[in-house]
């Protein structure tokens, strides 16, 4: 695969993230399991008129992919992708709820018309007026690099020279709470500094928007490169898995300066991921980033959007440090993310 | 275009069959598979018809193998991938490197609103088996793992035209060398949410829909699977039989217009048409036959229309709209479309658009309204155009 360089990325998250602000120097800190984002003035990237028609997804996408484009300069991508596992969640309950309450009669149609997966891409085009390819994957916790995957292969293709890409998912008061009854979440009160180190079942909800303008061709003021991006689905084995990636690209850990790891604090789905910790990564300094997003199937794009910035400042921002980071230049990142040990994805971010 | 893509296998289920053989039956026949709702529960039963696949989720589950509590979209989808993968005969070939790549909308909609009938009451009720699979991709994944297939599996969801993006996804994935052989199509049930959605919208015709009539009134929704079998040049040539075709051309373009309705010079089914032309290296003249999007609403027929009007300006091939026999199946219909398109290229099929009496006043062109046999098809185009301004289409050439 050839490199995909970033020229910029938006990021809307639990954390302040959005807009001028200073890179994670000091993290918002949650006193529940769930860690909702924090929303932007929507005035610069949106209509007042449409905003109010639109749940919060459709505005955190919409938003941070047009703040992205912003930052770039680039004001037609060659193609649209997003990743979505829920889609507009808030809009298919608010039209589920009335078709029932209202048996079947008198629906307005907003709802539903908001409700396709495909929405947040559709209306980024519609603003944009932008005619070209557009696609959305709503493949779980492979949405979002199921995106990355068609935007490489654009690029290889030479169908496209800049392309913007995105993960987005939100979390609503019904998802949240059914959620909640499969015990995805931690019971109670609970502060997300303490995720990881808690001893019980569990994560913590979150939800955001992240979208990258790529380009195959270096521009000199890139923030950073992805050299290789891989999934795993189910892996039998993923210490091997990690370690053939790692070699398929000439690389060894030694040549990692930083792990960005996903465990997300529900113990008995971050088993492989501790091994690893414990095991392949022990000599490499390595940071969490799910107690600042909270957990949901996109948050991988969460974490490339901090390995972006991290390469791009070379160093990691106060509020993530733990043991063993130094403040050695750091060049080149890999992000090694789980969810429910199921989907692991593997990423590599350098910096240009 | 690089390499070929060939397919080497069909699988296909619909109001109007269960299988290619019974939808090939069908569509020679001139048979629509409309009828007063039967399966789903709903205040609209005698109202506004439906082409529903004709079994309960029983008899469903009982021929996709799996529990019958699983929702309709993963039943329906297992029995066409099936299908189509037994057909192409890729699994006798060992150490392929097999993708699955579905399309649907809905998801597992169809459990989600039983479930949130009783999740509304109380939200600490409601049978948490019934949402469990709710996402779209969770029906994907049940079926992938069902097939044994994982080299690559994932799930587009871009409104009615998923499954025409899935098809070019995955031949996409074949040529960039990353797999050797793809199940590419889509899937959706019949839901309530659906039916009424597309209901507030009033685009949903309370007699059996006329796709490119003066008079039409709208769609009619229905179900179903369709999925091709993608295979490599290399393992083409392996397959012992006889190949239904390639994948020539393959267009996404957007309409940008309005998130439900189509522009009225059809920009984007223009676009879309015409980027799939200039892929395979093709004239307008070249294609002989299209099966249109034709969904048979005021709106789709007359942009979509006018966008046939423009690139092909005078010599119109034959065309229809098979939903008129299938009627609407959304996130399916590009993957049943796409088995009509090739069982078209390969028999020298026209199949008929049924119903229609009246030709659309701003057209200079009537789709076929009867059965034509022996046809030298070379080249099929297939339009698949959705909500969000998506629009896609597909060029299937001979072998």
């Amino acid at each position: 695969m050839m490199k995909l360089y970033i020229k910029s990325t938006a990021c809307i998250s639990a954390q302040k993230t959005f807009g001028d602000v200073p890179f994670l120097t000091d993290a918002h800190t949650y006193t529940k399991p769930r860690l909702d984002a924090i929303e932007p003035d929507y005035k610069p990237y949106l209509d007042p008129k449409l905003s109010r028609r639109m749940s919060r997804v459709i505005k955190m996408g919409v938003a941070a992919a047009k703040e992205a484009l912003n930052q770039s300069g680039v004001t037609m991508p060659d193609a649209i992708i997003t990743g979505t596992a829920y889609g507009c969640v808030e809009d298919t309950t608010v039209f589920l709820t009335r078709i029932i309450e209202q048996e079947e009669e008198m629906l307005p149609p907003t709802a539903f018309i908001q409700s396709t997966h495909n929405t947040v891409a559709a209306q980024i085009a519609l603003m944009l007026q932008c005619h070209a390819y557009n696609n959305t994957f709503v493949h779980k916790s492979f949405s979002f690099e199921s995106a990355l995957m068609d935007a490489a292969m654009l690029f290889a293709e030479q169908e496209a020279s800049t392309i913007l890409v995105g993960g987005i998912d939100e979390i609503t008061d019904t998802n949240y709470a059914i959620f909640d009854r499969f015990d995805t979440y931690k019971k109670g009160d609970f502060t997300n500094t303490e995720l990881y180190a808690t001893n019980s079942p569990g994560t913590i909800a979150g939800e955001g928007a992240a979208f990258f303008v790529l380009s195959n061709e270096s521009s000199g003021s890139d923030i950073a490169s992805i050299d290789a991006f891989q999934t795993v689905y189910k892996p039998a084995n993923i210490e091997e898995a990690v370690l053939s990636f790692l070699t398929a690209h000439d690389l060894q850990l030694d040549n990692i300066d930083l792990v960005i790891s996903g465990k997300n604090g529900d113990t008995p789905s971050d088993v492989a991921i501790d091994e690893l910790e414990k095991g392949l990564f022990k000599n490499n300094p390595l940071i969490h980033y799910k107690h600042l997003c909270g957990e949901y199937p996109t948050a991988s794009s969460f974490a490339l959007w901090l390995a972006s910035n991290i390469v791009k400042t070379g160093a990691v921002p106060a509020a993530l440090a733990e043991n063993k980071v130094t403040n050695s230049q750091i060049k080149r990142v890999l992000i090694c993310t789980h969810y429910q040990n199921k989907y692991w994805s593997l990423m590599l971010v350098s910096a240009c | 275009m690089s390499s070929p893509v060939y397919v080497a296998g069909l699988g296909v289920i619909s109001a109007i069959g269960n299988n290619v053989a019974e939808n090939l039956a069908a569509l020679k026949s001139g048979k629509a598979g409309m009828a007063d709702i039967t399966y789903l529960q709903t205040r609209y039963k005698h109202e506004i018809p439906a082409a529903e696949v004709k079994f309960n989720n029983s008899q469903l589950a009982a021929m996709a193998g799996f529990p019958e509590h699983i929702s309709r979209t993963a039943l329906l989808s297992s029995i066409a991938a099936k299908e189509a993968l037994e057909d192409s005969a890729i699994k006798n070939i060992g150490g392929l490197r097999i993708g699955f790549i579905s399309a649907n909308t809905v998801g597992g909609m169809d459990k989600s609103e039983h479930f949130y009938e009783d999740f509304l009451k109380d939200n600490q009720r409601g049978d948490l088996l019934d949402v469990v699979n709710h996402g779209c991709g969770n029906i994907t994944e049940l079926v992938a793992d069902q097939l044994e297939i994982n080299s690559y599996v994932t799930t587009i969801s871009t409104a009615c035209s998923s499954s025409a993006n899935a098809i070019f996804f995955g031949a996409r994935l074949i040529r960039a060398g990353i797999l050797d052989a793809v199940v590419a199509g889509g899937t959706d049930a019949f839901t309530r949410f659906t039916l009424n959605g597309f209901n507030t919208l009033m685009i949903l015709d309370r007699k059996f829909c006329k796709p490119f009539d003066e008079n039409r009134e709208g769609l009619n929704l229905g179900e179903g699977a369709g999925y091709v079998v993608l295979v490599s040049d290399k393992i083409a040539k392996q397959l012992d039989k006889e190949l239904y075709g390639k994948l020539s051309g393959y267009d996404n373009s957007n309409d940008a217009y309005h998130q439900t309705a189509t522009s009225p010079e059809g920009d984007g089914p223009y676009m879309a048409m015409q980027g799939a032309l200039k892929r395979a290296g093709l004239q307008p003249s070249d294609i002989g036959y299209i099966n249109l999007h034709g969904t048979g609403t005021p709106n789709n027929d007359q942009s979509e229309g006018t966008a046939v009007m423009r690139l092909f300006d005078g010599n119109y091939p034959p065309m229809s709209s098979t939903k008129s026999f299938t009627g609407h199946t959304l996130g399916a219909s590009g993957g049943i479309e796409a088995v009509f398109s090739l069982l078209a290229l390969k028999h020298g099929l026209v199949f008929p658009n049924l119903r229609f009496e009246t030709q659309m006043k701003e057209l200079p062109f009537s789709p076929q309204t009867e059965l034509l046999t022996d046809q030298p098809i070379n080249h099929v185009l297939s339009n698949s155009f959705g909500f969000g301004g998506n629009c896609s289409s597909l060029i299937f050439s001979k072998a």
